[in-house]
């Protein structure tokens, strides 16, 4: 019998997601032994006309990392869907849309204009902006679209499995390619991590005092951190509460609070609404003006408690005139 | 443009034991007020998730009003406080969404209240009104 066939693809992500890949070490070696990689940009040398040319559903599973912001991205994830069995949205920015994600608080327009218009660094007094079609000496070149908005893999094409993480942890992945060579499979559109909250599995629970209070918000680099205490009694914003666990608690081991990349638990739909909704809860100040000043020291509370989450959370993104019709 | 007029749909989570207590009083006082507000009775204001309100926008509302206990008057002591920092922390990202400051509204509505339930439905449907439809695909005014 031959070995089931795997594919890898990239969209809007930093490549954090490959890495993760080869950080599977020496059971990355395991794995080559049970599959065929027949797709994965960026190490072996396929081409798109490569996959066109398979026949719908040869590819055993398709781990596809990064959100959609472009035409081409959603046109290959619709290709690899057909022709795959079981796809896997593979880290934070396929599963929840990531941090790309964030600029659905702008638009296409306001993006082109600060990346290459107003930022400092930029010398383009022609104002030249990315076109999907320019001729040059006579011939039409084209580049794919670039959307108003930011979409996680599932609002594209369906979805079978999630593997939440900026990045994935080595042990998760191999508990997923190892459950899916053995046809141990969840039901589908189960998130393989468990479900319940990052503080459930947190060595610094046992610190928490009874009653969580706080009377002001600090940021890491403002106070010194202690090394043992949970970062919320320390008036340090962590997504932990809000946050499924199943990352190994890497950041909290690194001393630093909880950003939130594991998304919600099953139970929650808008990770940042359950997460201001905690925060609000523990701040131990009742007078309307005092709860301004302090609601004041949280800076940039929207990226940040939708640092990973903003395509999944209910609003989506900013409304803008620009993206009535089409979010596209 | 259609000629119809705009009617807004206004969601409104009422505390069991002060702000629903007071629209029942302004109900059997037959006191007339607008009927744009759709009730929703929650035990308390503290138990209004901020996901609640996103999902009252996204599936068309044009407004949400909170309606707790005054300070000091929670059944549950402090439910009514949380509910306060809630709104105090949401005002300040309502705007990252495009949502403008006037759509989200607390108010603190006693049992014996029922005129000021009928004011405040009253005033928070004009207001609504004069900001027109919130669409969540179209861009708010304050663009």
């Amino acid at each position: 019998m031959s070995k089931p066939k795997v594919a890898f693809y990239w969209c809007a992500s930093c490549g954090g997601c490959e890495e993760a890949v080869v950080d599977l070490a020496e059971n990355i070696l395991k794995v080559v032994e049970a599959v065929d990689i027949v797709f994965w940009p960026v190490a072996l040398d396929f081409k798109r006309k490569d996959i066109e040319a398979m026949p719908d559903k040869s590819i055993a599973v398709t781990f596809i990392n990064g959100a959609i912001r472009l035409s081409e991205q959603e046109e290959m994830v619709k290709l690899l869907r057909k022709k795959s069995q079981l796809i896997v949205a593979f880290g934070s920015c396929a599963h929840l849309g990531g941090v790309p994600g964030l600029a659905n608080f702008w638009d296409r327009e306001s993006i082109f204009n600060r990346a290459y218009k107003t930022t400092p660094s930029t010398h383009n007094p022609e104002g030249i902006v990315p076109q999907e079609k320019v001729t040059v000496d006579g011939k039409e070149l084209t580049l794919p679209k670039f959307y108003n908005t930011v979409f996680r893999l599932d609002q594209i094409i369906d979805v079978d499995y999630y593997l939440p993480g900026c990045a994935p942890p080595p042990d998760l992945v191999m508990n997923a390619i190892n459950a899916i060579l053995e046809g141990k499979l969840p039901p589908k559109g189960t998130v393989l991590s468990p479900n319940k909250s990052l503080c459930d599995d947190c060595k610094r629970n046992e610190t928490k005092p009874e009653k969580l209070t706080i009377k002001e918000i600090k940021r890491p680099h403002e106070i010194m951190l202690d090394p043992e205490k949970c970062f919320l009694a320390q008036g340090v914003i962590c997504m932990g509460p809000a946050t499924r666990t199943g990352c190994g608690e890497r950041c909290i081991e690194a001393n630093m609070p909880c950003r939130g990349c594991f998304g919600p638990t099953d139970q929650v739909i808008d990770q940042g609404a359950k997460f201001l909704s905690v925060l609000a809860s523990i701040i131990d100040v009742n007078d309307e003006k005092e709860i301004e000043k302090v609601m004041d020291t949280i800076v940039d509370p929207a990226g940040t408690f939708y640092r990973f989450s903003l395509p999944s959370s209910l609003m989506r993104r900013k409304r803008m005139p620009s993206v009535a019709d089409n979010e596209k | 443009m259609s000629n119809e007029k705009f009617e807004p749909k206004i969601v409104g989570f009422l505390c069991n034991w002060c702000s629903y207590t007071g629209a029942d009083l302004a109900g059997t006082s037959r006191m007339t007020y607008q009927p744009n507000l759709r009730i929703i009775r929650v035990m308390c204001s503290g138990r209004v998730d901020p996901q609640f309100i996103f999902k009252a926008f996204k599936e068309g509302a044009d407004g949400v009003l909170i309606a707790g206990c005054h300070p000091g008057d929670c059944h549950y002591k402090e439910g009514n406080y949380k509910a306060l920092r809630r709104y105090k922390l949401i005002k300040k990202l309502q705007s990252e969404f495009g949502i403008e400051d006037e759509r989200i509204r607390l108010e603190w509505i006693s049992a014996s209240e029922g005129a000021k339930f009928q004011e405040v439905c009253n005033e928070f449907t004009e207001t609504i009104r004069k900001l027109g439809p919130f669409n969540s695909k179209k861009g708010g005014k304050n663009e």
